[in-house]
């Protein structure tokens, strides 16, 4: 990295196994700095969400799911069993590949997790639904049906909710599983400059197995192959003059 | 836009203790339900092993004080009403379960309708039943007998066995409906020789299933079979003895530890009967799955 | 196939497939005509109490066979009372069972899931029997631990009984529910750093609250309908209970205690008790149809 930037998250010798001993992921080691984006590309199977998924042990859902290595969230591991998950994931928010907006009215979405985890008034809670759905670029368009139901949206703009609703909770982190993996085009585009927009407040770390989305968005691009991390750079060296061949050969469309 | 401060987080003290309480309240919860399971099955075993032996399970049952007393002839009246309620009710349900898996799309609000009458028919309390089958059998026929326990048996199974019916068939892939068909067989044909045979481990747990929940049926007996101290010879014109009301009148309408001891024994037999069937038809099951 | 005919060669299809379709319609139909049926005849046995008590039947509670004067009052309140107890006992262990047993590692929740299966299966006369000879006597001494003079049988005590017979019903649907629900909805729950119970109560009761719904009016229907293991312990007496250890009777143990010995305008005040208790289980299926019908077709649509 050219600039000395503050590295937010850390992995180190990360190794991922499933239910049953089969082995995810191999000696992981990859920094991600604060406030930029970070890709995570690969062929589809490569490891590169079961990676992304330790950030904050939401596999931890799972039985049998195992893992070995650090990571270091600010220095600290958060991978030991003192840590407290809930504070961790009130820190390193997700968005996951498919729209998941609750049960609930729009209002209400994006207020939960303000509720849950802070004590507001009335007045705060709407003020920071309304600068979380502003942040999502959403407020315009459903200003008018807070109350609806979060499930009467369109793909794109239950997406954008989702933002809006981990936004809201003032994390540090935001992970995203291939966020525009169910969304049209059009609105992919507009998750694309909200993700740039977010990248003002937030580290980011965006696993897509889509590369010119890669290229657009990110600052820094690691490739993951078969469970092990073939190469990280700065994306524009990584889409331009790769080290490794297998990187060359799958931006290049080769295989994946 | 307000500025992304941070307000203040609300303790995770107590959001955590609240999660761990619910955590104990289930495991209390789950140990009263399967505590209370194995306090009724040990209390039935104990109790119901102190009489049982050869000599309950073959003699008949008699007024208090005589001696060998036991509980055949209610045994043998509840195999026939159970035996004979199946043959009631097995056919018409299988046709039934038939036609909602084969023949239901092409009227798919009549059986809307029948599911939902079966549904609601399988929620009907049991002495509603009983009250039925008193009307149209009993009062007509001009006294108790062990067929119109049959009969009530047989209207509780009947929903039950359409609809497992129906659920086993849909369960068979198209395909053989299709390679069937396509060899010119009659639709009549390939659903009979065909697909119920494919589904037939399905169709006799179903059956199973059924016969364990009506067997230990009680209230309708009461208003159709009734009892008597005798072998059941007169099942279609007179009250048949049977395990359930036997077990009533023992426990309800006798102050005498002896009928008490002999209601226990009864008790254990129905309970190992009822189980035997429900244990054997999910391994069925669970065979054909695999 | 015209080749055939012409042939003369028999088509067996032409006759046996719409008769064969046809036979089954009728079995099918059954169903309709034994629901309609229950109306009809309980309405027509029942004709003679409606004719001489008329809606005062809902309001009286007197059950005096010598003067031949029936009310139904305290037969409803018990039934209503026993029931409402019972639900209100059975909903939360049955909802934090269900929870667990979703949760819980697959072997235990296999072991778990069958208990709850069998004691399902178990004929309510055996808990009829187990209450009346078990638990009335434990009921009793605690009772006097309190100092309460009862014989232990009564409301409270047919209440408990109830929540253990409908327990199982509620819990095995609700446990279905909250497997139905999307482990995507669930991550995200845990994702915004949810625990667990604030995902079960917020998000998953949500999202299921339909099947959870159905799941309950099972068990109201499978408790207002008992009658066995109530006939054993509720005490059997006519009259509106005042306290949770007072006897009482329902509408169940009331047929199934009366009916032998009745005759006459009692045994058709009886056949009005029995209309009475087929209009509350029918509208109760009415409703757990209704809200397991609209999970259904959620299901469906996703």
């Amino acid at each position: 990295m050219d600039k000395q930037k503050k590295v937010k998250i850390q992995a180190r010798n990360l190794s991922f196994f499933y239910e049953g001993g089969h082995q995810a992921l191999f000696d992981n080691n990859l920094d991600i700095p604060e406030k930029e984006i970070t890709a995570v590309i690969g062929p589809s199977g490569c490891g590169k969400s079961t990676h992304l998924r330790i950030y904050n042990r939401i596999f931890e859902l799972y039985r049998g799911q195992r893992v070995e290595g650090e990571v270091l969230l600010d220095g600290k591991n958060i991978l030991t069993p003192e840590t407290d998950v809930l504070e961790l994931r009130r820190r390193v928010g997700m968005i996951f590949q498919k729209p998941t907006p609750f049960p609930m009215s729009v209002f209400d979405n994006v207020a939960y997790p303000l509720r849950l985890h802070f004590r507001l008034s009335k007045s705060e809670i709407a003020d920071r639904v309304e600068a979380a759905l502003t942040g999502a670029c959403l407020w315009d368009e459903v200003k008018d049906k807070l109350k609806k139901s979060g499930l009467a949206l369109s793909g794109g703009q239950q997406q954008r909710l989702c933002m809006a609703r981990t936004i809201a909770a003032e994390p540090e982190v935001l992970l995203m599983d291939e966020p525009t993996s169910a969304i049209d085009p059009v609105a992919t585009l507009k998750i694309e400059d909200l993700v740039l927009e977010l990248r003002k407040r937030f580290t980011i770390v965006i696993v897509t197995h889509n590369m010119q989305q890669a290229a657009r968005i990110s600052d820094q691009t690691a490739f993951f192959y078969k469970g092990r991390i073939i190469e990280v750079g700065p994306t524009k060296q990584i889409f331009t003059s790769p080290k490794e061949k297998k990187t060359e050969e799958y931006i290049t469309g080769r295989f994946g | 836009m307000i500025p992304p401060t941070k307000p203040k987080y609300r303790p995770l003290f107590w959001r955590k203790a609240k999660d761990r309480a619910v955590q104990v309240f289930s495991v209390i919860s789950l140990s009263i339900a399967v505590g209370a399971m194995l306090w009724i099955l040990g209390t039935i075993l104990v109790r119901g092993a102190e009489v049982l032996g050869w000599d309950f399970l073959s003699n008949p049952s008699k007024p208090y004080g005589m001696p060998d007393a036991g509980i055949a002839n209610a045994l043998l009246g509840t195999l026939m009403i159970t035996g004979f309620s199946v043959l009631i009710a097995v056919p018409p349900a299988l046709a039934a379960g038939i036609w909602l898996a084969e023949f239901g799309k092409r009227m798919p609000r009549a059986a809307a309708a029948i599911r939902f009458c079966a549904n609601v028919l399988m929620g009907m309390p049991s002495v509603i039943v009983g009250l039925f089958v008193y009307m149209i059998l009993v009062v007509p026929m001009r006294g108790f007998s062990g067929l119109a326990g049959a009969v009530a048996l047989a209207i509780l199974m009947f929903p039950v066995v359409m609809r497992t019916t129906e659920d086993m068939m849909a369960m068979v892939p198209d395909t053989l409906r299709e390679s069937g068909l396509a060899l010119g067989m009659t639709r009549c044909r390939v659903t009979l020789s065909i697909i119920c045979r494919a589904a037939r481990n399905g169709l006799v747990t179903g059956v199973l299933l059924s016969v364990a929940r009506v067997s230990g049926e009680t209230a309708p007996l009461l208003f159709t079979a009734l009892f008597a101290d005798a072998w059941p010879t007169n099942f279609f014109g007179g009250p048949t003895a049977n395990i359930p009301v036997l077990i009533t009148e023992y426990a309800t309408n006798s102050p005498f530890e002896a009928m008490h001891r002999a209601g226990w024994g009864a008790a254990l037999v129905i309970t190992l009967l009822v189980l035997t069937v429900n244990l054997s038809a999910r391994v069925l099951f669970r065979e054909k799955k695999h | 196939m015209e080749i055939c005919h012409a042939a003369g060669m028999k088509r067996p299809s032409a006759w046996s497939d719409p008769v064969f379709r046809w036979l089954c319609l009728g079995c099918a139909a059954l169903c309709g005509l034994l629901m309609v049926g229950f109306f009809v005849q309980l309405a027509i046995a029942s004709g003679d109490a409606w004719r001489t008590f008329g809606l005062g039947f809902f309001s009286s509670a007197e059950w005096d066979p010598v003067a031949e004067r029936f009310g139904a009052l305290p037969a409803i309140v018990g039934t209503l009372l026993t029931t409402a107890i019972a639900l209100v006992i059975a909903l939360p262990l049955a909802f934090v069972s269900a929870l667990f047993i979703v949760d819980a590692p697959p072997w235990l929740s296999r072991l778990l899931g069958q208990a709850v299966d069998l004691l399902a299966a178990i004929p309510s006369i055996i808990y009829g029997m187990w209450g009346l000879f078990v638990l009335t006597p434990i009921m009793q001494r605690i009772m006097a631990s309190f100092g309460i003079e009862t014989n232990g049988f009564g409301l409270l005590t047919s209440a408990l009984i109830l929540t253990l017979m409908i327990l199982p019903y509620i819990c095995a649907v609700m446990r279905d529910v909250l497997r139905m629900t999307p482990p995507m909805l669930r991550e995200a729950a845990f994702g915004i750093g949810c625990t667990r119970w604030e995902t079960a109560r917020d998000i998953l009761m949500r999202y299921g609250i339909r099947g959870l719904l159905g799941g309950v009016f099972i068990g109201l229907g499978r408790a207002l309908g008992e009658t066995m293991a109530v006939l054993f312990v509720a005490g059997n007496v006519m009259r509106v209970p005042h306290a949770l250890t007072d006897g009482c009777t329902t509408i169940a143990a009331t047929l199934a205690n009366n009916f032998a010995e009745a005759d006459g305008l009692q045994r058709s005040a009886l056949f009005a008790l029995g209309l009475i208790l087929l209009v509350m289980a029918f509208l109760i299926q009415l409703l757990a149809q209704y809200y397991l019908r609209m999970t259904g077709a959620k299901r469906g649509e996703r």
